[in-house]
């Protein structure tokens, strides 16, 4: 019985001590402008890396101080997220940015407790039908970078074919992704018709690990993939995996997010990212203004937000960054689109409609129309990517 | 009671001697030293990290973060105390099946079984069914999940003597890529994502979130405390987990025991995924029991599997984790500091109570711990 009233008192202690903190420490207002970023993983995870890094470089070009800055990293897609979200709000950031998918409905939880609080989300759906003025998606027109990466595959492979390496019809890569979901299909499906654009008879495989960043997985996948014929292989999922796998391999890798030289000298071949540090330094300027911030942002190329990286002269074809340019000179022109429904079929039919589902209202029903002029008209209607169709010659392991 | 008067015997050089139990106090003294000490290698630690990063912190200053970030608004007491709350119930659950001594590690995946027919229950039944009868339908489907996840080892462990250990592990990942194939077919998108549900949330109390599953964990915790202190049951368990023979011989029936306190560690558990899912996160991942079935086992342990007292084990290891998440955050430090100081304040701890238990001594004859 002692023990118990022991514990007791500890505890009540330790409880009233927690109150007395909370009385003093809610008088405290914050005067200086905060901004906290909520990341999925750490830098191990090349996409939140890439996240990570333009945060720094955002709050070193405005200026900011490092009490000015707070990051939490490896915060799970759980209500941990919005503790982690409303941790902040009580340090006083002004403005939250979140970085992962599965992050969403708990930012606009948070968003819903905490208006004066902007909140930022990357890869979100929500924003357009979420009715918070407080409340923000973001993404970028990336299928630009994956289709000029993938035009940067093609030429290798036209040089693997030049050099009777393969024949034009083993001109087969492969592609480790994520999940099955529209972001990744979108990214794939670009790179493959950049590839396309320059390699005719180019055909991929695709394996999904189900899963944002799992080493061994994706290394796996990289390794069935190249045993199975697949004479380059790309991906979009998070870990060093594949790019370690082409390098011990010796088979070329195109990466995603970050330039990866390091882990394969003598196969990373290009990468694309999303450059993020034009949006925080947006958002971060906005909130201090009081001005607007998009609904939806999504910028591309044009802008510095889509990036091509990491050329590496020893594994490209010759005139593989001549090339690059002009097709980039043509995408941000709009001569050329990613998604022209001349440059591909679906079950051997030119699409000439679709209804994707760009309103999330969690009924995974389509309503709007996004085939038009000729072209699909992703990332338009929302930041999002919303193509998720599977074109021939993409085949699903 | 003091062995020193017990007399020199020329047995090895020093012996490990089982304590016929401390008084309170001092075994509090020994307690509260461990965490001094846990506390001062901590601060060595932290001084060099922030040292080497350029930025040396007062080590009290640190504490202080770390107080903070427990208590620090009265949102964090609530969060605290709610995170407490889950973490308790885990550990009332498993408490039964440890005391019986079958090492139930399987608390994970019973409680993510639990928090997967939480969220089907909110799916199904959310919008067309009122409140009043789906949240009893729902506990009862849960807890009911979570009796199945547990009996299933026990009825091998009882039947056939399979071991539990690894029974109970393997039902977690059992569970785990059941939760996977169940979002893979509830969104079609593939994104992986099951968004928060806005239908057949458990009641927010007074417009606290978290208030209403504190209550539901108090509640349990002075039930379980009874029903181990006072109940025939409770008798039983303990004499399984002291001695399977003994207990065989005084007739009790070990098989029944057994199946029926597996049933009621994966029940519990099942109860906790339900809290879990559809009284905070309103949605169901692979991780949404985030660990806790296995530090349950920790709080449990460190109780001396008395319900009373894991309020407190599991306030402890709910204050380290997130004051030490604080400390990351405030200090701009990566988030594994938070996981060094964690288990340098778990090892001193878990050290202390060797030290409270037995004491290095010369031989003298054993006696039996009380309760």
């Amino acid at each position: 019985m002692k023990k118990i009233l022991s514990f007791t008192l500890a505890f009540v202690l330790l409880l009233s001590a927690g109150l007395a903190f909370t009385a003093c420490e809610q008088t405290e207002v914050a005067d200086d402008f905060k901004v906290g970023f909520i990341f999925l993983h750490d830098e191990n995870s090349t996409y939140d890396k890439n996240f990570i890094d333009a945060a720094k470089a955002a709050k070193e070009a405005l200026g900011l101080t490092d009490e000015q800055v707070m990051f939490k990293v490896n915060i799970p897609e759980t209500a941990e997220c919005y503790e982690a979200a409303a941790e902040l709000v009580d340090a006083g950031c002004d403005l939250i940015f979140a970085d992962s998918f599965g992050h969403e409905s708990f930012i606009m939880q948070a968003a819903e407790e905490f208006p004066e609080v902007t909140f930022c989300h990357a890869t979100g759906t929500q924003a357009h039908t979420a009715g918070l003025d407080n409340f923000y998606n973001a993404f970028a027109s990336i299928y630009e970078g994956r289709f000029l990466a993938g035009v940067a595959a093609g030429l290798k492979l036209n040089e693997m074919i030049a050099e009777e390496k393969i024949t034009p019809e083993e001109a087969k890569m492969g592609y480790v992704g994520a999940y099955p979901y529209a972001e990744v299909k979108s990214g794939y499906t670009s790179f493959y018709l950049g590839a396309k654009s320059v390699c005719p008879t180019v055909t991929m495989d695709v394996k999904f690990t189900n899963s944002w960043f799992d080493i061994a997985l994706e290394k796996e996948a990289a390794n069935a993939l190249i045993a199975d014929n697949c004479v380059l292989i790309s991906q979009h999922a998070d870990s060093e995996g594949a790019p370690k796998a082409c390098e011990e391999a010796g088979v070329p890798d195109v990466a995603y997010n970050l330039d990866t030289r390091n882990w394969g000298p003598n196969t990373a071949l290009i990468a694309s990212k999303i450059n993020w540090q034009p949006y925080f330094e947006h958002i971060i300027t906005a909130t201090q203004e009081g001005t607007a911030i998009e609904q939806d942002f999504c910028k591309g190329l044009g802008d510095g937000v889509v990036q091509i990286l990491g050329l590496n002269d020893a594994v490209a074809a010759e005139g593989t960054a001549e090339k690059l340019e002009e097709v980039k000179a043509a995408l941000i022109a709009g001569e050329i689109k990613v998604f022209d429904t001349d440059t591909f079929t679906v079950n051997g039919e030119k699409l000439e409609t679709y209804l994707a589902d760009v309103d999330d209202m969690g009924d995974f029903v389509g309503e709007t129309e996004v085939v038009a002029d000729g072209y699909f008209h992703e990332s338009e209607y929302r930041s999002a990517p919303y193509f998720d169709l599977d074109i021939d010659g993409i085949t699903l392991k | 009671m003091n062995n020193k008067k017990h007399r020199r015997v020329h047995e090895p050089f020093a012996t490990v001697v089982k304590r016929d139990g401390m008084i309170w106090y001092k075994a509090w003294g020994v307690r509260l030293l461990a965490i001094a000490l846990a506390l001062c290698v901590c601060s060595v630690v932290l001084v060099v990290l922030t040292g080497m990063l350029g930025n040396v912190y007062n080590p009290i200053e640190i504490f202080a973060a770390m107080f903070k970030g427990n208590f620090g608004t009265s949102r964090k007491v609530w969060n605290t105390l709610h995170d407490m709350a889950l973490l308790l119930c885990i550990s009332l659950a498993v408490t039964p099946a440890f005391k019986m001594k079958f090492w139930n590690i399987g608390a994970e995946g019973q409680t993510l079984i639990g928090g997967l027919c939480a969220a089907a229950c909110m799916r199904y039944m959310g919008a067309s069914v009122p409140p009043a009868l789906m949240i009893p339908v729902m506990t009862v489907v849960c807890i009911l999940s979570g009796v199945i996840w547990g009996i299933i080892p026990a009825f091998f462990k009882a039947k056939y003597n399979t071991n539990e250990t690894l029974f109970t592990l393997m039902m977690n990942y059992v569970a785990m890529q059941l939760v996977r194939v169940m979002i893979a077919i509830w969104v079609p998108s593939g994104s992986g994502i099951l968004q928060a549900m806005k239908v057949g949330r458990l009641p927010v109390l007074f417009g606290i979130r978290p208030l209403f599953n504190i209550i539901v964990v108090a509640v349990l915790t002075v039930g379980m405390f009874v029903y181990l202190k006072y109940s025939k049951h409770g008798y039983e368990i303990s004499v399984v987990g002291e001695s399977e023979n003994t207990a065989r011989y005084i007739g009790i029936n070990v098989k029944k025991v057994i199946l029926r306190t597996m049933a009621l560690s994966g029940g519990l558990c099942g109860l906790a995924g339900m809290l879990i899912v559809a009284g905070t996160d309103y949605t169901v991942a692979s991780g949404s029991a985030g660990g806790m079935g296995f530090t349950a086992i920790m709080v449990s342990w460190l109780a001396k599997f008395n319900p009373i007292v894991m309020v407190l084990t599991s306030l402890l290891i709910v204050f380290f984790e997130g004051g030490a998440s604080e400390i990351a955050t405030a200090f701009r430090l990566n988030q594994s500091i938070a996981d060094i100081v964690t288990g340098i304040i778990l090892f001193f701890i878990i050290g202390s109570e060797f030290f409270v238990n037995y004491k290095i001594n010369f031989r003298s004859h054993k006696n039996h711990k009380e309760v």
